[in-house]
């Protein structure tokens, strides 16, 4: 792979690990609103993907967004305004974490709702399809949202319309609280696909190189036609479910301590790439000063004008 | 020489507007359980109804079958208008909404408000309704309210084929998501003439089905038929009634009905949904509160009881309002020297 192509990569996920570290620093000062899932440690899922695709290709995502925001290539400054619920954000500040998108980039959304961004994905499969244009469409949802009905229908959906999608499951071993061990029971999630008639694979979701060549298959095969596949990507997330509620009791003594110093995506990732650590340093160093002008620029950003209230709920009524 | 006016049933309008917009725009796509009537047999069936029959071989690239999947299907809806296409979706039943409802409350609903105006999700969303066919309490619904209550959805009920077809036009080519509502019965028992041609009947635009100028009485979907029947009984003892027929819900052309309330200073509203929370008591309070002044007499309403549709034939026929049930409803907001005029 060229140097350039593992650059990339390393820049969208130390990206990733900065925006969320900071954002974590951040939440106590009080600025940024409501809910917060913070998706450092599943780095390797969003970036090895995202690789895989064009700047016109779709993805769908979770309430845990803000990786897969960036890996798709959405402005990191906007992105922070749309944290702060301020003007300028990418949604002019009225989606916030959970319901952060950028059509033109191809980002449908964060998603409030467990698994909501599946249909969706298989919509804009839909789309591409009926249209005629080359673009392939990533749902990504977690192991939680792997149990919902509407996952189910999808995959169903998916292999009956023979649609141009990849379904990524990222199981983190937790949904909200409750373990992977305990509320998924039976065939793991790639086998449950594998019933539905997608082709399907386990990767181990800290391992960018993995999740990139499994993603690279299914991207092909969608856009060559050949429908839809499933990719279960198995990594931890370091914080907990959600910024300042989730103390992460329910997690393993030194569970934490072990993922950061194990299971580290970027520390697994730089091993492996043998880049020069002088590139390597270039990148954190640009990383860290587009961290800080984008919470500069969001803390010092204007609330949106109380009109904003009943805009955009309707083109027309 | 003039042509005899063409007549069709509601069901056929609906059909041709399907087809006249799908003609007109290769983004109009149409799916649902046998919209085809069965991928990879002979697609003849075009629904177990009929409102899709025959499109499938003129239009083989934008009507498509689905597997009962409504949740899946219904958010796919939502994610192909958010990036191109314009969606009909085909619910059957509006009862089915229950196994669908995130993708029509969270996704559909609110999509353009979260992402701050960026994208819009022109998709229609079909579904059938109303009592009469001994459906019982699954197939039989009016919740026509449970969507109106949520900002970002717009909602039609027409209530003959010439605005069916209008309607449906409207509806696929406005840039929000729609709930049109289509009245089973109305699908063989409505007929009437319809313009061969394609146009629209405006979203958000009542019609006045009678002008009378001693109560206003607005009545929704099949409810403007018995409301029409029983206006013609009240013309036998003199009293007018105004017979207003909103067609959308929302957006409610409350202006129509604030002028007939001004004129006549009374107002009875049929609905044959459920009492509470309901559209009927959504437009009493609303013109109680904007026109009180201009009201002689208490709003009356005219509804379903708070029960389930249900199946016996005797039982389901006591359910819905009829025209008798109308008729008394407005002697009640009549002056007694007024309601005993004939006797």
């Amino acid at each position: 792979m060229a140097q350039k192509d593992l650059l990339d990569a390393y820049r969208v996920m130390r990206t990733i690990r900065a925006f969320e570290e900071r954002v974590h620093e951040e939440l106590p000062n009080g600025g940024i609103p409501g809910a917060v899932h913070l998706y450092a440690g599943q780095e390797a899922v969003a970036a090895g993907v995202c690789a895989a695709l064009r700047e016109y290709d779709y993805i769908a995502s979770t309430h845990r967004g803000h990786g897969h925001a960036i890996a798709k290539g959405c402005d990191i400054t906007a992105m922070m305004l749309e944290l702060y619920g301020k003007v300028g954000g990418l949604c002019n500040g009225k989606g916030g974490s959970m319901h952060i998108a950028d059509f033109e980039k191809g980002m449908l959304g964060a998603n409030g709702v467990a698994a909501g961004g599946a249909p969706l994905a298989c919509g804009s499969a839909l789309s591409a399809k009926v249209l005629g244009r080359d673009r392939v469409s990533v749902a990504f949802v977690g192991d939680g949202a792997a149990n919902q009905g509407s996952f189910a229908e999808s995959l169903t959906l998916a292999t009956v319309w023979h649609l141009p999608v990849v379904f990524v499951v990222e199981d983190n071993f937790y949904a909200q609280a409750t373990g992977t061990r305990y509320h998924l029971q039976g065939l793991d999630v790639a086998r449950r696909a594998e019933a539905y008639g997608l082709p399907a694979v386990t990767v181990d979701g800290t391992d960018w190189f993995a999740v990139h060549e499994a993603a690279v298959e299914a991207v092909e095969r969608a856009r060559s036609g050949d429908g839809p596949s499933l990719i279960e990507c198995k990594a931890g997330r370091f914080f907990g479910h959600m910024e300042g509620f989730d103390q992460q009791g329910y997690r393993g003594e030194g569970e934490v301590d072990r993922l950061r110093s194990e299971q580290d995506p970027l520390k697994l990732f730089v091993d492996k790439a043998a880049l020069p650590g002088t590139a390597l340093s270039e990148v954190d160093v640009t990383v860290e000063a587009a961290v800080e002008l984008a919470v500069a620029t969001a803390k010092a950003a204007p609330e949106p004008d109380l009109s904003e209230l009943l805009t955009d709920v309707y083109v027309s009524y | 020489m003039t042509e005899t006016p063409r007549v069709l049933s509601y069901l056929e309008a609906l059909n041709e507007a399907l087809a006249q917009e799908m003609e007109h725009d290769p983004s109009v796509v149409v799916f649902g359980e046998d919209n085809i009537g069965g991928t990879g047999c002979d697609g003849t069936l075009g629904h177990a109804w009929g409102p899709t029959r025959g499109l499938h071989n003129r239009f083989p690239n934008q009507i498509i079958d689905a597997p009962i999947t409504e949740a899946a299907f219904v958010g796919a809806a939502v994610g192909a208008a958010a990036t191109g296409l314009r969606p009909v979706a085909d619910l059957l039943f509006v009862d089915f909404a229950g196994v669908c409802f995130d993708q029509i409350l969270n996704q559909a609903a609110k999509l353009r408000y979260m992402v701050g105006g960026k994208a819009a999700v022109p998709l229609v969303i079909r579904a059938m309704w109303g009592t009469g066919m001994r459906r019982a309490a699954q197939h039989s619904q009016a919740l026509y309210s449970l969507f109106t209550h949520i900002p970002g959805l717009k909602v039609v009920a027409p209530s003959n084929p010439a605005d069916a077809k209008g309607l449906m036009a409207s509806a696929i080519q406005d840039d929000d998501p729609v709930i049109f509502f289509e009245h089973k019965l109305l699908y063989f028992g409505s007929r009437g003439v319809v313009p061969a041609e394609r146009y629209t009947v405006p979203l958000g635009k009542a019609s006045v089905v009678r002008e009378g100028g001693d109560v206003t009485i607005v009545a929704i979907g099949r409810m403007v038929h018995e409301a029409t029947k029983a206006a013609a009984t009240l013309a036998e003892d003199g009293i007018e009634a105004e017979v207003i027929d909103p067609r959308t819900l929302s957006p409610f052309d409350f202006d129509t009905v604030y002028a007939s309330v001004e004129k006549t200073s009374r107002l009875v509203v049929v609905d044959e949904s459920n009492p509470r929370c309901s559209i009927a008591t959504d437009i009493a309070g609303t013109v109680a509160e904007n026109r009180f002044a201009s009201l002689s007499a208490a709003v009356r309403t005219v509804t379903g009881p708070h029960a389930p549709v249900p199946f016996a034939a005797s039982l389901e026929d006591a359910f819905p309002p009829n025209a008798e049930k109308i008729v008394d409803a407005v002697r009640s907001t009549l002056p007694s020297s007024v309601t005993s005029k004939a006797s």
